[in-house]
Parts: structure tokens; C-alpha cells; sequence
């Protein structure tokens, strides 16, 4: 960890009644700085907030946006619950995985894309959406994420980036192709 | 009466920068706060009591009785916990308020915390919202630079810190004393209660935990008085609430309604229908853990906490999903299956197993590998779950579990395999049903 995370971390323990209580604004500091958090970073936290490093361990291993292993430089997030799900998300999870050629859970070879399926975002009325990094991608759809990809594929994350990237709501025609018409039985079903 | 937009008109009248102080100071803010300064506790909560506003969270308890359960005279710090943790699937109206007009928020939570004596205070935001909490903090620090957070605010006395807090990804969180445990630096794991948070909550200390929306309203009420929040909307359901509409609809988004509005109003002009090429198949109300509604159970329904209770479902946290006739009703019910096994702690057997049964078995059915004992199993897993955890995790994936099945009976029949009696399975319905919430 670096001087300056480190004077960071020495503030968020200030804030608290209890030191424990900063795990988890300490664990982003460490994700931030790194990229993810290490068993030997986990180590570190424990000796900072006078716990131990397995207490560390069940937090960063309970919560899914703190990572235990290296990920991407862009993790994409894609909500796959009920909204989202009505309006195409699955459509969006399958363009994403053969432009990506990686399953969800997977890293691409060159380390420039992680793929996830998550949980429900609070973007329901804008889905189908992704979280890219820290930033909402809201209104997707394939044509969007083949101009997102390639814009993410030219530059570097940055931390602060944060602010929603909101489309136009796709229309009626537009969100009809997303979605199959009606969702029977898979294939295997025979 | 017609009720005036309490939440949302402020941030719709200055969508150029109604997220700043001076927005907020323009059209009134902080004024409310100075008013409950000068007021005895006892009075600020007795305002609230008299609004009737219910916590609009999901559980809606009612916010001046919440508070009331605080003990005057303890010898321990007290604290106030506002939940931004908005996880419910459906739900996007805290970060519309967050977004938009953090300084409501702000006032609202130094209005309840001089109502019950707290000195510090928390924001806890669910992990994902960095732009909500980066707009929140932002208006923290204009609070501060203006004297009205840290030491004596306002000119008074009264000391009143806020520390916003970013959680890391995890449903439960959101549940209060999963929120508390969470807080604390540990796995959200929710607690046996009692002891009810307000004697031993955070830090095992008193504790209020009030959801955004609930907090933001209360400056209109100190401000206007409770009376005048209580003469909108029913009997039992008084004020406005935020509702959260998605789902195949024109138009998609946040919308303030005074409770007791009609449902199907609502939906066919507030939200503009259906779009073009889909039919209404039903209405999940108030986010994913409520029962589904049909269209004849939508038609004359009151979008209030009693209207909806007639109807079999429940107001929640106001996540209205539109579900058009394209998906099936099992699909559906995969799908919310597959976040609550997600979701679930695993701190108790019946939601640690019971979510993930009821995803296989559906998963099993969807397939077109289901038999009807399938379909009963899920409907007795649910059975097993109810009311048998120590929160409600488990209700909430019994309760759409059973009423997908109960009210789209037929299309669940039409994927199984081997011998299917469609009365046999309303009867095995029948034998569960008594866990859904009823009429009150």
C-alpha cells in the first residue's frame, strides 16, 4: 500500500466509534489500490483494524463487489433479475459473451475484459444495463455495447468515473428483437 | 384533495442542479431542521406520529412510533442509520432521490436525529451506487462548510456528525440488522431479534435505521405540520410514496403518487400502457418479494397498504414491475429464484437450502424435465420456509414461489412431464396459500 492509501485508511479509521467498523471503506481502499484484494492485503487490514485475517477473509468473500483474485482492467456487471431480464438483459449477456468469446465468471486472455452476471442494480426502469467498473451503462443494446467495447478497449479506467451513461430508451421494435417472443422450453426439452 | 409532489417537484422544477445547497435553500430547505431544533424531542416525534407516515422501506412501520421506542434516559451514544442499501429487484427510487436532492435527505436525517438525541449518524449506500453517494457526499461537505453538520449546528449546542458509508455488494444488507452487522465491519448476517435495534442496535447502542425515501419526506412534515401530511390519501395510508415503475411500458421511471391512487390509472396513463406488441400478464406491486397480481386482481386496485392487502399483495418498497405476456410466469419465477439462492445469507437452513431448491426444481420444470411432485415440492419447501428464518429472506422467496403457482397455475402444468392434474395442484396451492399476506 501506498503512503498516501495509507494516511487515507488512517482517516476512515478516525471516522468510526469502532475500528472494525471501517472494513469495508478500507477493503475499496485497497481494491482501489491494487486492483483486488490479496491474501497478503487481507493480512494488512487485519493488523489495521486489530482483527484477524480470516475475519477479513469472510467480509471479502461475502460481499460480490470486493474481489479475491485479479479481474479485468473493465469489469462488465450485467443485471440479470426480473426487470432487466424482461426487457433483453439475456440477449445482452449472450452478444456480450461471443463478442468477449468468454463465459460469465470469465477474465479475457489479454486481462481487458472481466464478465459477470450480477444482481439487481436499481436501474430497472432504464434496463437492460451493465455496470462497467463503477459506472452505470443504462438503456443497452447490442449495437451499444459494440461501440462501448470498443471506446473501453481505448483507454484506461479511472476511479472516479462514476457518473451513469444513460441512452436514449430503446423502442418498442428495438427491445421486440431483444427478446425471444415467448419464452418456452429450451431446446434440450425435445 | 389532490396531494402536490412532496418529493419530487423541488428536483423536477431545477433538474439543472436541484442536487445543491443553494437549489435546496431556494426553494425552503434546511428550514425545516432549525424549527425541530428549537422544539422538545418529544415534540418533533409527536409531528411525525400525527403525519401517519409509514416507513417506505418495505415493512411500513409508522416512523414517529419507530422512533418513540428510543430510551430518553440511557447512558449510551445513540444512532441514526439511514438506508440507502436499495436492493429490492424493481426499486429505483432512493437513487432518484439521492441523485437528485441529497440535502432532503440530509435535513431529514438531522430532523430524526435530534427527535431521538443521536450525535453521529450513518448513510449506508449499497456498494454499486458510487454516483448516488458521490452526489450525497458532495452535499455532506456543502452542509458542513455551512455550519450545519459537525459542532454545534446552526449556532446551537448541538453537536451532529454524518459519515456516509459505502457498503460492497450484497442484498441482505439491506434488512436492518443485516445492515447493523454490515456496518460493524462484518458479514451482513441478520440478527435474532429481539433485542429490537432501537435498545441494542449498532455498536449494540439504540438505534434508528430509517429507509431514504421515508427520511426525505420528514422536512415537509415538520415544516407543514403532521396534519397536513395526514389529509392525504386513506384512512391508514396517509401522504404520497415514490413508486419505481418498469417492465414493457411507455414510460419507465420514478413517480410520486398520493396513496389510495388507482392502479390501473396508473398504468394506463401515468405510465402509457403497455408498449406496442405486448399484453399485460400481471403486476408485481412493490418490488420482487410481493405476490404477483393478476390483471383482474390490478383492475379497481388502490395502490395503498390496505388497497393492495384486499388484493393479496403489498405496497413494499413500491417496485412496480409490468410483466407483458411474452415471458412465462415460470420463467419468472426461475428468475427471482435464482436471486434469492443468490442473495440468501446462509446463516439459516430453510433460506440457504429452500432458495436454491426452489431454483433447481424450477430450473428442473423450465427444462421440461418436471413432474408435478416437482411442483408440489416447491410448493411445500415453501411452506417450510415462511416465517421459519430469523428475517423475512425466506418469505420473500415463498411468497412469489406461491403465488406464481397459485395464480398461473396452467402454464406451469403445461411444461411438466408424466401424469398432470391441474386440480390437484390448486389443491396443493390450497394447502400452502395461508402464508401469503392476507387483507388486514
Amino acid at each position: 500500500m501506498s503512503q498516501d492509501a495509507s494516511r487515507r485508511v488512517d482517516e476512515i479509521i478516525a471516522r468510526y466509534p469502532r475500528k472494525l467498523a471501517a472494513m469495508l471503506p478500507v477493503l475499496w481502499e485497497v481494491q482501489r489500490e491494487n486492483g483486488w484484494i490479496s491474501p497478503e492485503a487481507m493480512e494488512w487490514v487485519a493488523a489495521r483494524l486489530e482483527c484477524s485475517p480470516s475475519a477479513v477473509q469472510s467480509v471479502v468473500t461475502f460481499y460480490t463487489m470486493l474481489d479475491d483474485r485479479p479481474v479485468g482492467k473493465w469489469k462488465l456487471q450485467v443485471c440479470r433479475t426480473l426487470s432487466c431480464e424482461l426487457m433483453g438483459a439475456r440477449r445482452i449477456i449472450d452478444h456480450l459473451r461471443e463478442r468477449l468469446g468468454i463465459e460469465p465468471g470469465e477474465t479475457t486472455a489479454d486481462g481487458m475484459f472481466t464478465l459477470q452476471e450480477v444482481e439487481c442494480l436499481a436501474s430497472c426502469g432504464t434496463g437492460p444495463m451493465m455496470q462497467v467498473n463503477l459506472k452505470f451503462c443504462e438503456n443497452l443494446t447490442p449495437e451499444r455495447i459494440d461501440a462501448l467495447l470498443d471506446e473501453l478497449r481505448g483507454r484506461e479506467p479511472e476511479w472516479d468515473d462514476v457518473e451513469p451513461l444513460i441512452y436514449e430508451r430503446p423502442t418498442a421494435e428495438e427491445y421486440l428483437a431483444m427478446l425471444p417472443r415467448s419464452i418456452e422450453p429450451a431446446e434440450s426439452a425435445g | 384533495m389532490s396531494a402536490p409532489r412532496i418529493l419530487m417537484q423541488r428536483a423536477l422544477d431545477r433538474p439543472a442542479d436541484s442536487w445543491t445547497l443553494a437549489a435546496y435553500e431556494a426553494a425552503g430547505g434546511y428550514g425545516a431542521v432549525r424549527k425541530a431544533l428549537d422544539m422538545d424531542p418529544g415534540a418533533i416525534i409527536d409531528e411525525v406520529k400525527k403525519s401517519g407516515l409509514r416507513g417506505r422501506g418495505g415493512a411500513g412501520f409508522p416512523t414517529g412510533t419507530k422512533w418513540s421506542f428510543i430510551p430518553r434516559e440511557i447512558d449510551k451514544p445513540k444512532y441514526l442509520v439511514c438506508n440507502s442499501d436499495e436492493s429490492e429487484p424493481g426499486t429505483f427510487k432512493d437513487r432518484w432521490l439521492l441523485e437528485r436532492d441529497p440535502h432532503a435527505v440530509i435535513e431529514g436525517m438531522m430532523i430524526a436525529a435530534a427527535a431521538i438525541g443521536c450525535r453521529l449518524m450513518f448513510n449506508y449506500f449499497r456498494g454499486e451506487f458510487s454516483y448516488p453517494a458521490k452526489r450525497f457526499m458532495a452535499a455532506v461537505e456543502e452542509a458542513y462548510a455551512k455550519g450545519y453538520l459537525g459542532k454545534g449546528i446552526f449556532g446551537s449546542d448541538y453537536d451532529l456528525e454524518l459519515v456516509t458509508h459505502v457498503g460492497a455488494g450484497a442484498y441482505i444488507c439491506g434488512e436492518e440488522t443485516g445492515l447493523i452487522e454490515s456496518l460493524e465491519g462484518k458479514k451482513g448476517m441478520p440478527r435474532n431479534k429481539p433485542p429490537f435495534p432501537a435498545i441494542e442496535g449498532l455498536f449494540r447502542s439504540p438505534t434508528v435505521i430509517n429507509n431514504t425515501e421515508t427520511l426525505a419526506v420528514v422536512p415537509w412534515i415538520l415544516e407543514h405540520g403532521g396534519d397536513a401530511y395526514a389529509q392525504y390519501g386513506p384512512e391508514k395510508s396517509h401522504g404520497t410514496k415514490l413508486w419505481s415503475a418498469s417492465g414493457p411500458i411507455r414510460n419507465s421511471g420514478v413517480y410520486e403518487l398520493e396513496m389510495g391512487y388507482d392502479l390501473m390509472t396508473f398504468l394506463e396513463e401515468d405510465l402509457g400502457g403497455l408498449l406496442d406488441g405486448f399484453g399485460l400478464k400481471g403486476i408485481i406491486p412493490g418490488g420482487s418479494s410481493v405476490p404477483v397480481m393478476t390483471p383482474e386482481e390490478c383492475r379497481g386496485a388502490r395502490l395503498d397498504y390496505e388497497g393492495l392487502r384486499e388484493r393479496g399483495s403489498l405496497v413494499g418498497s413500491g417496485g412496480f414491475i409490468v410483466i407483458g405476456d411474452n415471458v412465462s410466469a415460470v420463467q419468472c419465477l426461475l428468475n427471482l429464484a435464482h436471486f434469492y439462492a443468490h442473495e440468501s445469507c446462509g446463516q439459516c437452513t430453510p433460506c440457504r437450502e429452500g432458495c436454491g431448491w426452489i431454483q433447481q426444481l424450477m430450473h428442473k420444470i423450465l427444462e421440461g424435465h418436471g413432474t408435478q411432485r416437482d411442483l408440489e415440492q416447491v410448493l411445500r419447501i415453501s411452506d417450510n420456509m415462511a416465517g421459519k428464518t430469523i428475517c423475512a429472506l425466506a418469505d420473500a422467496m415463498a411468497w412469489p414461489a406461491v403465488a406464481f403457482v397459485k395464480k398461473y397455475p396452467e402454464e406451469f402444468a403445461e411444461l411438466l412431464t408424466g401424469p398432470v392434474d391441474l386440480d390437484a395442484i390448486r389443491a396443493a396451492v390450497g394447502r400452502v396459500d395461508h402464508i401469503l399476506p392476507k387483507a388486514s
